[in-house]
């Protein structure tokens, strides 16, 4: 697959046209003006749910913000979903520079988590900041490694990286299950069988006071790398390079696969990043829960997000405050527990959609008609 | 039944465990033909599924429920199909976006239907010359399953023997020379996609209708986004979905048979040989040289 | 829906945002959180314990919260923080197995006034927080009735339990299942099947299809919702005992009987303690909360019209054996499947012993290994 949507995504910005001064703002609303009005016309369409629905919109609309962003209590609710987002939309946003479509997330955090786990315990006896260093690099490399597998069929087999990297995440997953219920298993994990956990006081803590722990400063940290990577290093240059055009970057000498497999191995790392946070953090240990859909949701956060670092930070708050809304909505409306499906299905629709509008509209354009 | 039992196991659970495979490969290979994916089929199974068993409870009759299930297929469908023909919309993202939002509704308005007993789709007992219970059961046959070859050879001949499915094709492969062609490219995807949605409705309808033959919410368990492997494995050839389809119900019943005659080691890594082995298949047959027989050239890229 | 709207208007001007409407109201109610794993009406578990929470809310001065399909992460942390903040409840009930630890142990340790109580853990003196309580319903009763009848019934001797997983609770069914159709039937075996997962009904129903394909003409199981499998059977003419709740509906004439929750009685029973201002904490309320027919925790389905009277006859002693408290299931000699003895004659399991709640074997009569 070689979809380049950075290709298209760049708005013409035509030089102002003769006689008439020009209007650079506009332009820059525009990319505020659209994604906000997306967010307001899926809320309008959810409003309109939820009346059919017999409820009152605007009390729904005020109890999602509560619930989501109303306070620092509520906030926190949301960046604790946010940060494992953050990474897991990393594993699709740097295989997309490439051109490749890798959808591996769910698969990628998983094998980090495991391989995080794996190495946590046999280095458990040292100070915590070795710990969890070894987690995180195992954490990584697996995941890493689990993608670069991707990579490496795409370049050296041809083979889809979207279909290689979602029959991935079923193989991971029966890995999982298969290692957590036989040879992983402690057998004081009784009706939950998991592996041996991490001890308590080796485990990743939260920040301050809060209830937020410190993976939210690994996925904010990860971003800006990414971002930095790849709008400004010379790597991200040549990757972006062959995203527009891989032959033509064949042409100027560039070591295509080994680029490509590399970027691999960075996405997937990140989400096995994620994978190492759900465990240091969360479950201290492996099991089922590791594969709870942070991967899939990933996948959309990174469209949304188009792919770029910075905004992967604002949309995964987005839908970390859409998830963390759930819950009211079943307590105080009495709403089935499907209902943020819908809402959080309605939202990305309508911001995929809106994606079509730029350069629609003349008002945002550089100069007057 | 010993050793038979399991090999009459495997294949009868290869036609019921099959046939939503094999309906909802179809669509995807319909969709597919026009060169775009649709990975949102599983939500399609899932309302498909749902409303099927809805419409059948309330009309008490399983045929509306089908029919309801291709309707419910068919408009998340056209949502998919008018979405991605914007600008810049990426199909694998839409169809994402599309299987929240196809399961968030099936779970939402199914919530009612999870208590009572819908009618069931009739079996074709295609097992009448045998007395042994075990091969009358294995041989009744889903009305569906008839209905799902019957349209494996009709878009056989669809793609091959028709202008439509040429027309599909040509989009597919190139839509620029469709174009030249005076084709008009959303118009043959929108048809495409619509009705791969609605064939993959028809799938869920299998699952709630006949074989498990109930809704819940954990009915589909990934039959809808197996499907885009599925085709691949089949090269985007119609007959060779039912093979494929055939291959991939029965691995689903190869664990519990094994199992039900003492075999009982790995069976998460057994869950999981359909997986390994599309993956193993895609290894041995792709190449960077070519792209393989009957892939659409258009699939994956973002016009 | 006004009350609604007017109360979070105040709830979003007050800055505090903790100090809200519902906390004031529920000063003469008791709240009480309840948090489940999977949709609410799934037919099994989930809604065993969704009829439980309604059962209590009949109770005037009893306002319940629910939260359906919360998953074993940081959701379920947030789902009880939330229902503790901003709801009031001062008792929680996160009824899936997965949320004790490490979710409940660490809400516990930050809110030591709440009572966090647990549907099937395992509450350590010393290692868990004071505030936290298991509860738990002894269903191998039920069961081993079931079983009772399913070895009066069977034809060919080859009963079928499908099972997710072979976890403790498990697989104290199954040898309850084996060893009650084996009392009356001593050449009864019962061929297991691990589906892996919860809910997965195209295995589940492939699970009982090969089953039925080997022999068996009774089934039973032990999943998250035992819909997919009564119907099966019922389609396939086999008998049917049912599990979590009566499934006598979906298998009108294959269903023998079945082993049901009646968690009404319990969380009523919590109720009345929290109301009295009973605590964990002070040991007002016990750590260890356990029961079974006796007690009410648990009850069986009506007999279905093909259990005969001989069947009704044994169900009914042992039914009885176990209202006055003499029955014990596992009691020696007990040989598990691969030969070896777990209990030697004379020596016995009672119900309440916490051995019973680690059990990682399958006993004499059983086809199928506790390997995955």
């Amino acid at each position: 697959m070689s979809s380049t949507p950075e290709a298209k995504v760049a708005v013409a910005t035509p030089a102002a046209a003769a006689g008439r001064p020009p209007l650079p703002w506009r332009p820059a609303l525009e990319g505020v003006v659209i994604p906000v009005g997306a967010v307001l016309v899926a809320l309008a369409l959810f409003g309109l749910f939820c009346f059919v629905q017999g409820r009152n919109a605007f009390a729904v609309f005020a109890a999602i913000n509560k619930a989501a962003f109303g306070s620092w209590y509520a906030f926190q609710n949301t960046l604790v979903r946010a940060a494992p987002l953050m990474l897991t939309a990393l594993a699709t946003a740097l295989p997309a520079r490439l051109g490749l479509v890798v959808i591996g997330n769910e698969g990628a955090l998983v094998m980090g988590g495991l391989a995080a786990t794996v190495a946590g315990l046999a280095v458990q006896t040292a100070p915590l900041l070795v710990v969890l260093g070894v987690m995180l690099a195992a954490g990584m490399i697996g995941g890493g490694l689990w993608l670069a597998i991707v990579g490496a069929l795409y370049y050296q087999r041809g083979v889809n990286e979207t279909i290689a990297s979602l029959l991935l995440n079923y193989i991971a997953i029966a890995l999982l299950n298969h290692l957590v219920n036989g040879p992983l298993r402690d057998p004081s994990s009784l009706n939950k069988p998991s592996s041996f956990p991490i001890p308590d006081e080796k485990m990743l803590p939260v920040i301050g006071s809060s209830n937020v722990h410190y993976g939210l400063f690994f996925g904010i940290a990860a971003c800006l790398l990414a971002w930095v990577l790849m709008e400004h290093t010379t790597f991200g240059f040549k990757v972006r390079m062959i995203g527009g055009n891989i032959r033509a970057a064949r042409l100027a000498g560039l070591p295509v696969a080994l680029l490509g497999i590399i970027t691999c191995f960075l996405a997937g790392a990140a989400a096995g990043a994620a994978g190492m946070v759900e465990v240091a953090a969360v479950h201290g240990r492996a099991n089922e829960s590791l594969a709870a859909g942070y991967g899939y949701a990933g996948i959309l956060v990174a469209f949304v997000a188009r792919h770029r670092g910075l905004p992967i930070i604002l949309v995964a708050t987005l839908l970390g405050g859409i998830l963390a809304s759930g819950g009211i909505l079943q307590r105080e409306f009495k709403l089935p527990d499907a209902t943020i499906l819908v809402f959080q299905g309605l939202v990305f629709l309508v911001i995929l959609f809106s994606d079509s509008l730029y350069g629609k509209f003349g008002f945002f354009k550089e100069e007057r008609r | 039944m010993g050793g038979w039992g399991v090999v009459v196991g495997v294949l009868s659970g290869a036609v019921r465990g099959g046939t939503p495979f094999l309906l909802v490969s179809l669509g995807e290979c319909l969709t597919e033909k026009s060169g775009k994916i649709n990975l949102g089929l599983e939500g399609v199974l899932l309302m498909g599924a749902m409303s099927a068993y809805a419409c059948a409870y309330k009309t008490g009759s399983p045929w509306v429920g089908v029919v309801a299930a291709a309707l419910a297929g068919a408009i998340l469908g056209a949502i998919h199909a008018l979405l991605i023909s914007r600008p810049r919309v990426n199909d694998i993202a839409a169809g994402i976006a599309m299987l929240i939002f196809g399961s968030g509704c099936a779970f939402y308005f199914g919530k009612p239907f999870i208590q009572p007993s819908a009618p069931q789709l009739p079996g074709i007992p295609l097992g009448g010359w045998s007395d042994v219970p075990q091969i009358q059961a294995a041989l009744k046959i889903s009305p569906l399953f008839i209905f799902g070859v019957a349209m494996a050879f009709v878009l056989q001949w669809f793609f091959r023997g028709t202008r439509w499915g040429m027309q599909v094709r040509a989009v597919g492969d190139s839509p620029a020379a469709a174009r030249a062609l005076g084709i008009s490219v959303p118009r043959t995807r929108f048809f495409a996609i619509v009705l791969g949605s609605a064939l993959g409705g028809i799938g869920g309808a299998h699952l709630s209708l006949f074989y498990p033959g109930a809704w819940t919410e954990a009915i589909s368990s990934g039959q809808g986004l197996m499907a885009v492997a599925l085709v691949i494995f089949a090269r985007w050839n119609p007959v060779h979905c039912l093979w494929a389809s055939l291959l991939f119900g029965g691995a689903q019943a190869v664990g519990p048979s094994l199992q039900a005659v003492g075999i009982s080691t790995g069976y998460y890594l057994w869950n999981a040989s359909p997986y390994v082995l599309t993956l193993l298949v895609m290894l041995f047959t792709c190449s960077t040289k070519r792209t393989l027989a009957g892939a659409p050239g258009a699939l994956g890229a973002s016009s | 829906m006004k009350k609604h709207f007017s109360s979070l208007l105040g709830a979003v001007l007050a800055t505090g945002l903790l100090t809200s409407a519902p906390v004031a109201s529920a000063a003469d109610k008791v709240t009480m959180g309840f948090i489940y794993v999977g949709p609410k009406d799934d037919y099994g578990y989930n809604q065993a314990h969704a009829e439980g929470c309604a059962g209590v809310q009949k109770l005037p001065w009893v306002k319940g919260v629910e939260e359906a399909s919360v998953p074993e992460t940081t959701a379920v942390q947030e789902t009880m923080r939330n229902m503790i903040v901003q709801d009031g409840a001062t008792v929680v009930f996160p009824t899936s197995f997965g949320y004790f630890d490490p979710h409940i142990l660490k809400l516990a340790k930050q809110n030591p006034k709440i009572q966090f109580l647990h549907c099937g853990g395992m509450y350590t003196e010393g290692k868990h927080p004071k505030n936290v309580g298991s509860y738990f319903g002894y269903i191998d009763e039920a069961v081993y009735v079931a079983g009772i009848v399913a070895g009066h019934e069977t034809k060919s001797g080859k009963l079928g339990f499908i099972a997710a997983k072979p976890i403790p609770q498990v697989l104290r069914n199954i040898n309850a299942f084996t060893l009650g159709a084996r009392s009356v039937n001593p050449k009864a075996t019962v061929q297991v099947i691990f589906t892996g997962d919860w809910s997965v009904p195209v295995k589940e129903a492939e699970a009982a299809s090969s089953l039925i394909n080997q022999g068996v003409d009774v089934l039973t199981c032990h999943v998250d919702s035992p819909k997919v499998i009564l119907e099966t059977a019922e389609r396939r003419g086999i008998f049917v005992c049912g599990y979590h709740a009566n499934g006598s509906k979906l298998a009108p004439k294959g269903y023998l009987t079945g082993a049901e929750w009646n968690w009404s009685k319990v969380y009523t029973d919590y109720a009345e303690m929290v109301k009295a201002g009973k605590t964990l904490a002070a040991g007002t309320i016990p750590h260890l909360v356990r029961g079974g027919l006796k007690e009410g925790f648990v009850k069986c389905s009506d007999y279905g019209p093909a259990v005969g009277e001989a069947a009704k006859k044994d169900a009914e002693a042992a039914k009885a054996k176990f209202m006055d408290g003499s029955m014990v299931i596992f009691k020696g000699p007990l040989k598990n499947n691969t030969g070896g003895d777990i209990l030697p004659a004379g020596q016995e399991y009672k119900q309440q012993d916490i051995e019973l709640e680690k059990m990682g074997w399958l006993v004499e009569g059983v086809l199928g290994s506790t390997k995955s």
